[in-house]
């Protein structure tokens, strides 16, 4: 099983100091995050991509070659990858330029991204995000397999003998997660690939995930990829520890109250309750992180939100050695429970010995 | 079949209330029906807050389902400026996306005066058709002066009527979950062709 960190890259202001972290700060922080994400002992940093402030994560794959440059083992994704908006072709010659460049420690996760006016700045609609989402796909899929790819569709300009360079490392296109919170369809479309399925679980209660994680398993099936349970599913998570569970809750609770992402509504407690946040003790967290797999089954991948709300780079850093410290735990825990015959989240090297042997 | 009310007043007793159960229990003497009802005003607070965090308490959970999974509706609201209250429309703003459509509903409102009557045709009736919803023709306004009247229970008993033989001649449609993607895909083809 795979633990590691995503972050959406937000400017925010710390709501205890009133200090806000300038771009290149917190450019710099995500950095910082990354390696520190090596160095405790995760197996996987993913950044977001945004268009628009508070945002900073514009480009990824800029991100992403800087840090893995500097980083040996770490693997490197995204949480998400704009199918809609960018440009296929673009997304198949950036990932696979980095795949290279990273020794092949490279995964996506596609997501349709949710901000309207997003859409436009790219030339398109939000109401067509599904199709957007399918149509950009199959043919990021198809650049990533076929050297020369004749190809029409609704959204782009056509395609005749294009062949797009470099090809994926070692003949073997990057692993796929799809991202969503709430769209069936998106789940039939990693099942029909027999990709990965990564529910953002952090902001809703299980039962929501419930639904689509099954129908994506059961789909999974249907298309012949293997069992349900042998189905790749990832979650995320988002947690705050102290070595005791009050000084956690008081630590975190002025982040909590302030950040626009909880958005005063609910209480810390209630939020505690009805989501995935964990705010306490580092015993807590890895209960709690173990019942994610009583609603979901097994799964592959757990990916926590660690640096978001204001928190101050030291904080998180703190954090991380917390999250370090239990991931032996987390790993020894979650392989006692796992079923037989449920597979480890593909990775280069797992789908390179996969393609040699078939 | 289960019929749910949705009830939007917010006085203790309230009129709208004493309206849907009227309503409801004209339904129960013309069909074979459990009912279940749902008062806004105990749900407001956790209403407030899924709009600001974009997930339902386990209590409004529940009651979104039981919208969702019924097979008929009542809704009552009070008039409020001229239309719908706030906390009605809130509470179905928060209905899943398609969960209404094919669904029989019988709308009716309440007022202090027979004036604001036809916000049942010019705001209840158009929302409800946005949601693709079966809305029975007639719609049941109560205004002060027709709880004295004899009017307002034949008006009931025609409403509940509609809604009995909508919800036994055409229940709501089983949910298609997911679209095969081979359809998917096909949809995105012929328009390209």
């Amino acid at each position: 099983m795979q633990f590691g960190i995503f972050s959406v890259g937000d400017v925010t202001t710390d709501p205890t100091t009133g200090v806000t972290p300038s771009e290149h700060e917190r450019i710099k922080a995500m950095v910082t995050i990354a390696l520190k994400a090596e160095e405790v002992g995760l197996d996987v940093f993913a950044t977001g991509e945004h268009h628009n402030p508070p945002f900073v994560p514009s480009s990824p794959t800029t991100m992403l070659g800087y840090i893995a440059a500097r980083t040996e083992r770490i693997i490197l994704s995204t949480a998400t990858t704009l199918i809609t908006t960018n440009d296929p072709v673009k997304i198949a010659e950036d990932y696979a330029m980095l795949q290279h460049l990273a020794d092949g420690r490279v995964d996506l996760m596609m997501g349709r991204g949710n901000t309207g006016p997003v859409y436009p700045w790219f030339g398109q609609d939000i109401r067509q995000g599904i199709p957007l989402a399918i149509e950009n796909y199959a043919l990021l899929h198809e650049l990533w397999r076929e050297d020369v790819v004749n190809w029409e569709g609704r959204f782009r300009t056509p395609l005749q003998g294009f062949t797009s360079t470099p090809r994926p490392l070692d003949g073997v296109p990057p692993f796929v997660w799809h991202g969503s919170i709430r769209s069936p369809e998106i789940a039939e479309q990693a099942a029909y690939y027999g990709d990965g399925f990564f529910a953002n679980h952090i902001f809703w209660p299980a039962s929501h995930f419930q639904r689509l994680i099954g129908l994506y398993r059961e789909r999974f099936a249907h298309y012949g990829h293997g069992t349900p349970e042998q189905a790749y599913v990832g979650l995320g998570g988002q947690v705050f520890m102290r070595k005791n569970s009050q000084d956690a809750v008081t630590e975190f609770r002025p982040y909590f109250d302030n950040a626009p992402v909880y958005g005063h509504g609910p209480s810390l407690e209630e939020f505690t309750s009805q989501t995935p946040l964990t705010v306490g003790s580092p015993q807590q967290v890895i209960d709690r992180t173990l019942s994610f797999r009583d609603n979901f089954g097994d799964y592959q991948r757990q990916l926590f939100l660690m640096d978001h709300a204001g928190l101050p780079l030291k904080t998180v850093l703190e954090q991380l050695d917390h999250l370090g410290e239990i991931l032996p735990v987390l790993r020894t825990e979650f392989a006692a429970r796992r079923a037989p015959g449920v597979p480890d989240a593909p990775t280069h090297e797992s789908l390179r010995l996969e393609k040699v042997s078939s | 079949m289960k019929l749910v009310v949705v009830s939007a007043g917010l006085t203790q007793p309230s009129s709208t209330r004493l309206l849907a159960d009227r309503l409801a229990a004209s339904v129960a003497t013309q069909t074979d029906v459990t009912v279940q009802v749902l008062e806004l005003r105990d749900l407001a607070v956790d209403i407030a807050k899924n709009m600001v965090a974009g997930f339902p308490s386990p209590t409004l959970g529940d009651a979104l389902l039981a919208v969702a999974e019924a097979d008929g509706l009542i809704v009552a609201t009070p008039i409020f400026t001229a239309s719908y209250s706030g906390l009605f429309k809130s509470f179905f703003d928060l209905v899943e996306h398609e969960a209404l459509t094919g669904k029989p509903v019988l709308i009716a409102a309440t007022g202090g005066t027979a004036r604001h009557s036809l916000a049942l045709e010019h705001a209840l009736r158009p929302m409800f058709a946005y949601l693709h919803a079966v809305v029975a023709p007639t719609a049941v306004y109560a205004a002060s002066e027709d709880w004295a009247g004899t009017d307002l229970a034949q008006r009931i008993d025609r409403a509940a009527g509609e809604l009995a033989e909508l919800m036994v001649r055409s229940p709501a449609p089983a949910k298609q979950t997911f679209i095969p993607f081979e359809e998917q895909l096909a949809a995105l083809k012929e328009k390209t062709d």
